[in-house]
């Protein structure tokens, strides 16, 4: 007996779907395929955990990086407290794990085929697709910034890796006595605190080599949007007279001939502007159509991490449209991703899933060198509300900045990229 | 052998759905009846205690293979107010007294 191309695909959907009941294996002596989109912490973790609890799932990760830089401590070493040594790690620890990293873009999804095709040329097919795009500057809302020789001369700085060095050599090119501005966007973003730990950073380096020199804060927020109270302490305690921070202030364009951000009412020069712009999820959700809310966020089933909206595709980090009180943080990508992990693996198999799902968030700030502070929260799934909701009386903040905490973050810091990546 | 206070706390939590499942016992696969559910809330503590609690940054430390009654007693204590801390006493305020037992015995149960 012969059969046709066309029934052969047909027959090969077909254990497919009997995969996905639990009942057959795909073939290939793998129990299904899972392909995770993006090395960042929350699809790095991903596949670790559904490869770590299932070693009998092939899993695949596309990045189109060599190796992970970490934006968490990177405002470390736009002040010299921190190297780019410290920040970096390469995927040879996924590698080890069995997991297959390929380097390339993923450019499209097709959900009906449930294929993934990569800039490269080849498809990758999965019975489960992750997506954990990060975040995309929104440059079309600022005009003047919307060009890559602009983009090359006001910096976001807010992807840690070139920028991060570009943005510090700035800084230490700037005369004493300069002004540094730095824009922030309206919540929600990337990492709530860390533009205010940002200026802490740039400001404990002015004060050891420029100690003249200014910082302009134009927040777009109408007062800081993460730890305002510990953070206005620290400026005032460490940085007396430098830090001028002008709530409501957001950008409308940038003159980057003049030097010059433009917002509603007035203009603000400076010797180094830093821009971070708006953001969204990035290009591939946008492309696979997994995003459902403001044109921006990727709306999901947070029980599973599943898209609302394309099945089969779950979505991870900074991409999705937050549950509330839920920051857009390295913590909370890391433990999506356990979530989404355990989901998939489940749904593969066909076992349960976790009915109500738990997540932590613990975000370290550096006011200083060494000094730290902290915010944490514990969420957990609400069948009555159908999302994550924050476990009331848990979570807080730090009392005052400690070394402590310093210590702490470090070993955080450590053991988050451990964790995620090998 | 299961305390009576874990069966009292599933059937509070679970209600009859998992109720079904324990007359069902070890063949029906119920979520809460799992080593999946102490997993799944143990791993809320790996970001920074280290993937199974074995920490590679010194601090905090390591908790894989810590005796179950003294990590419960130690998460009790934070939970109460009763040890103090930095995030630990926040963080132990966000789960039962259950799914703390449940967390102690995940790693205790892990090889340091």
């Amino acid at each position: 007996m012969t059969i046709s191309r066309r029934e052969f695909m047909q027959w090969s959907a077909a254990m497919g779907a009997t995969a996905l009941a639990g009942c057959a294996s795909t073939g290939g002596g793998s129990a299904g395929r899972v392909v995770v989109i993006g090395a960042g912490i929350g699809g790095a973790t991903a596949a670790k955990y559904v490869k770590m609890w299932a070693p009998d799932i092939d899993v695949t990760v596309v990045e189109r990086e060599g190796g992970f830089i970490s934006c968490p401590i990177s405002n470390l070493v736009l002040a010299g407290n921190a190297t780019m040594t410290d920040i970096s790690r390469d995927y040879s620890g996924l590698a080890n794990r069995g997991i297959h990293v390929v380097r390339d873009n993923a450019v499209a999804i097709d959900p009906a085929a449930k294929t993934v095709r990569l800039a490269g040329g080849s498809t990758l097919g999965y019975d489960r697709l992750i997506v954990s795009p990060g975040v995309d500057f929104m440059y079309d809302t600022i005009p003047g910034l919307n060009n890559a020789a602009a983009q090359n001369q006001v910096l976001h700085a807010w992807k840690a890796g070139p920028q991060t060095l570009a943005l510090k050599k700035q800084l230490e090119s700037m005369r004493d006595g300069g002004v540094y501005v730095m824009h922030i966007p309206l919540a929600p973003y990337r990492c709530p605190p860390g533009p205010y730990e940002r200026i802490c950073q740039v400001a404990d380096y002015f004060k050891r080599a420029k100690p003249k020199s200014k910082i302009i804060v134009l927040d777009s927020n109408p007062d800081l949007v993460s730890k305002a109270g510990l953070f206005r302490g620290a400026w005032n305690n460490l940085y007396k007279g430098m830090i001028d921070y002008r709530p409501n202030s957001e950008i409308v364009d940038v003159d980057v001939k003049g030097m010059t951000i433009k917002l509603q009412f007035g203009d603000v020069k400076g010797d180094v502007l830093n821009v971070v712009p708006p953001q969204r999820a990035g290009e591939i959700a946008r492309q696979a159509g997994l995003i459902t809310a403001n044109n921006r966020w990727c709306g999901l089933d947070w029980k599973t991490c599943e898209s609302i909206k394309v099945p089969g595709v779950h979505v991870l980090g900074d991409a999705t449209l937050s549950a509330n009180a839920m920051p857009k943080s390295a913590s909370m990508a890391n433990q999506h991703a356990k979530v989404c992990a355990a989901a998939v693996i489940a749904l593969i198999k066909g076992q349960p899933v976790n009915p109500e799902p738990m997540i932590m968030n613990t975000c370290y700030s550096f006011v200083d060198a060494k000094n730290v502070i902290h915010v944490a929260s514990v969420h957990a799934y609400s069948e009555a509300d159908k999302t994550m909701t924050v476990v009331k009386g848990a979570g807080g903040l730090s009392d005052k900045p400690s070394e402590l905490e310093g210590h702490y973050a470090w070993g955080w810091a450590k053991n988050i990229w451990a964790d995620s990546l090998t | 052998m299961k305390s009576q206070w874990q069966w009292e706390w599933r059937w509070q939590r679970a209600g009859a759905w998992c109720a079904a499942g324990l007359i069902a016992g070890a063949t029906a696969p119920v979520f809460a009846q799992d080593a999946n559910a102490a997993r799944a809330l143990a791993a809320t503590c790996f970001t920074c205690h280290g993937t199974d609690g074995r920490s590679v940054g010194g601090v905090p430390p390591s908790l894989a293979g810590q005796g179950k009654a003294s990590l419960y007693q130690q998460l009790k204590d934070f939970k109460e107010g009763k040890r103090p801390g930095t995030i630990m006493p926040q963080q132990a305020k966000g789960y039962t007294d259950a799914q703390l037992e449940l967390i102690a015995g995940y790693f205790a149960a892990v090889k340091p």
